[in-house]
């Protein structure tokens, strides 16, 4: 809990004033090497056994997927994708490890009417602070990559917190911890993008010619960032967005037409009481009155 | 001071909706503006805090809706539009300068007020269809598209609707008389003559 006393925010939701922000740490990032990963799910175990996360038994739905889908209680996901090739005849499983990606950019936090119920660490992590969820859902609406789930049990938005009780203390997330085939690596944000642009080089070399590092400019770079062999298309890998950005709908939506919306409301109530006060009334005349 | 020369403008059943409403307006209007914007939020501490705005506005929402509907199915018939409306329009910014001779005759209803009808009745259907798809509480499973589209519109019409009730609010307070139509149920004849001619002449013809 030391990062909610430590005030090292950047931005806060639904707040016009500027955060706590003079404490500046260096932004962190998680690499997600998906060349490197055997879909063992040990990270899922991790984050729930140190988020103390016990999610309900699902169904099986037919894929490796388990559970399918994200949930309240389970905030990382390996999703299976197999991707054939009619021409050449092959087959290739890709796996991702799903999750929040930590936008430096984060439509949740700009989509939330709560204040400081979503706030961005000036390390980058985003992460939601349940005790201030109204359990509105605007943070689902606001999430270019379908992240964030309401509890049925409190509803409560919850995700990925990218282990920041961990982080404050200088220890990577859990998931991060327990891979055992280092495909998933944490570190300064900038030591993540060479690494993870050298990885993808490897990749080149090996004959993956497409591959690079995930770091979507449209929603300013992610502090979670994966290195694919098909960086040209990641919607192979589950749908993962090719060029996400915050919805123009959300944008307008919350952007500068409501303070303006605001104003226009005063200005209605403003604006009469001045009508009134220049034109006065209108009423019956006198003799009107008498002869009625 | 009940004379007998008033006129019968509302019933008391068309009052007590249209006051129903009234309320439910400023219920689900505050505890929606707490969401609409930051500087609003504190609004949500009248009901309770965030968590209960976010539980009791839809319902608030969905009541007011019900009962405009009450409103509605008595006063449509008397708002349509008719081409007498445009010449009325024409002439209201010269009213407003408190110029009122020009104003064509008018019935029970004046152009401005029909408008006003009709703003309320598109603003409150567009509010209940869009407020549904991010109910989270009954509609989890909308798609994130169909939310991001609804909550657009939403605050759209919750904008148009705020807008509209400030212009009902202030003409009820402008133009003297008018208000007791609504607390009493009557009004002057000089009232009527004034400001509803047409609705006069009908009233006095029976």
């Amino acid at each position: 809990m030391t990062m909610q006393s430590s005030l090292d925010i950047v931005a806060r939701s639904a707040t016009t004033t500027p955060s706590p922000s003079v404490r500046q740490g260096v932004e962190v990032a998680k690499l997600i090497d998906e060349s490197k990963c055997i879909g063992c799910k040990a990270c899922q175990v991790a984050c729930s056994q140190w988020n103390e996360l016990s999610d309900d038994i699902g169904t099986n739905v037919g894929v490796y997927d388990n559970p399918s889908d994200l949930t309240d209680k389970s905030w990382t996901l390996m999703r299976f994708t197999e991707v054939e090739d009619a021409a050449k005849g092959t087959m290739e499983w890709l796996i991702r490890k799903d999750g929040c990606m930590h936008c430096a950019d984060p439509g949740c936090l700009k989509a939330c009417p709560s204040p400081g119920a979503i706030i961005q660490y000036a390390n980058g992590i985003v992460d939601f602070k349940q005790e201030n969820c109204i359990g509105c859902g605007n943070c689902v609406t606001g999430c270019p990559f379908d992240i964030p789930r309401i509890s049925k049990k409190d509803n409560k938005a919850y995700k990925c917190t990218l282990c920041s009780d961990r982080v404050s203390v200088g220890l990577e997330p859990a998931c991060v911890k327990t891979c055992p085939t280092g495909a998933i690596v944490f570190g300064k944000k900038e030591d993540m993008v060479s690494y993870g642009n050298k990885r993808a080089g490897e990749l080149k070399e090996r004959g993956f010619q497409n591959a690079g590092l995930y770091n979507p400019a449209g929603v300013g770079g992610t502090h979670v960032m994966y290195v694919l062999k098909h960086a040209d298309t990641p919607e192979k890998y589950a749908g993962l967005p090719n060029d996400p950005s915050i919805s123009p709908l959300v944008s307008l939506w919350k952007g500068t037409l409501k303070p303006l919306a605001v104003f226009a409301m005063i200005g209605a109530v403003v604006g009469g009481f001045f009508h009134y006060m220049k034109v006065g009334p209108v009423e019956e005349k006198e003799d009107e009155k008498e002869s009625a | 001071m009940k004379t007998s020369n008033e006129l019968q403008r509302y019933d008391d059943n068309t009052r007590m909706n249209h006051w129903a409403i009234a309320l439910l307006f400023f219920a689900a209007g505050l505890s929606g503006l707490a969401f609409f914007h930051p500087s609003l939020f504190f609004l949500s501490g009248l009901f309770g805090g965030g968590t209960w705005s976010r539980i009791l506005h839809p319902y608030l929402g969905v009541l007011m809706f019900l009962c405009f509907l009450g409103m509605y199915v008595r006063l449509w018939r008397e708002n349509v539009i008719n081409p007498q409306d445009k010449d009325w329009m024409a002439k209201a910014g010269e009213m407003l300068k408190g110029n009122k001779a020009g104003m064509p005759p008018v019935g029970k209803y004046n152009a401005g007020q029909k408008v006003v009808f009709w703003l309320m009745t598109g603003s409150l259907l567009v509010l209940l269809l869009t407020g549904i798809l991010f109910w989270h509480a009954w509609f989890p499973d909308f798609p994130i598209w169909a939310r991001r589209i609804g909550v657009l519109l939403h605050a759209f019409s919750a904008v148009v609707l705020v807008l509209t009730v400030i212009v009902h609010v202030y003409a009820a307070i402008w133009v003297k008389g008018t208000t007791r139509a609504m607390t009493r149920g009557t009004v002057s004849p000089g009232w009527a003559k004034m400001n509803h001619p047409l609705w006069y002449e009908e009233m006095t013809r029976k």
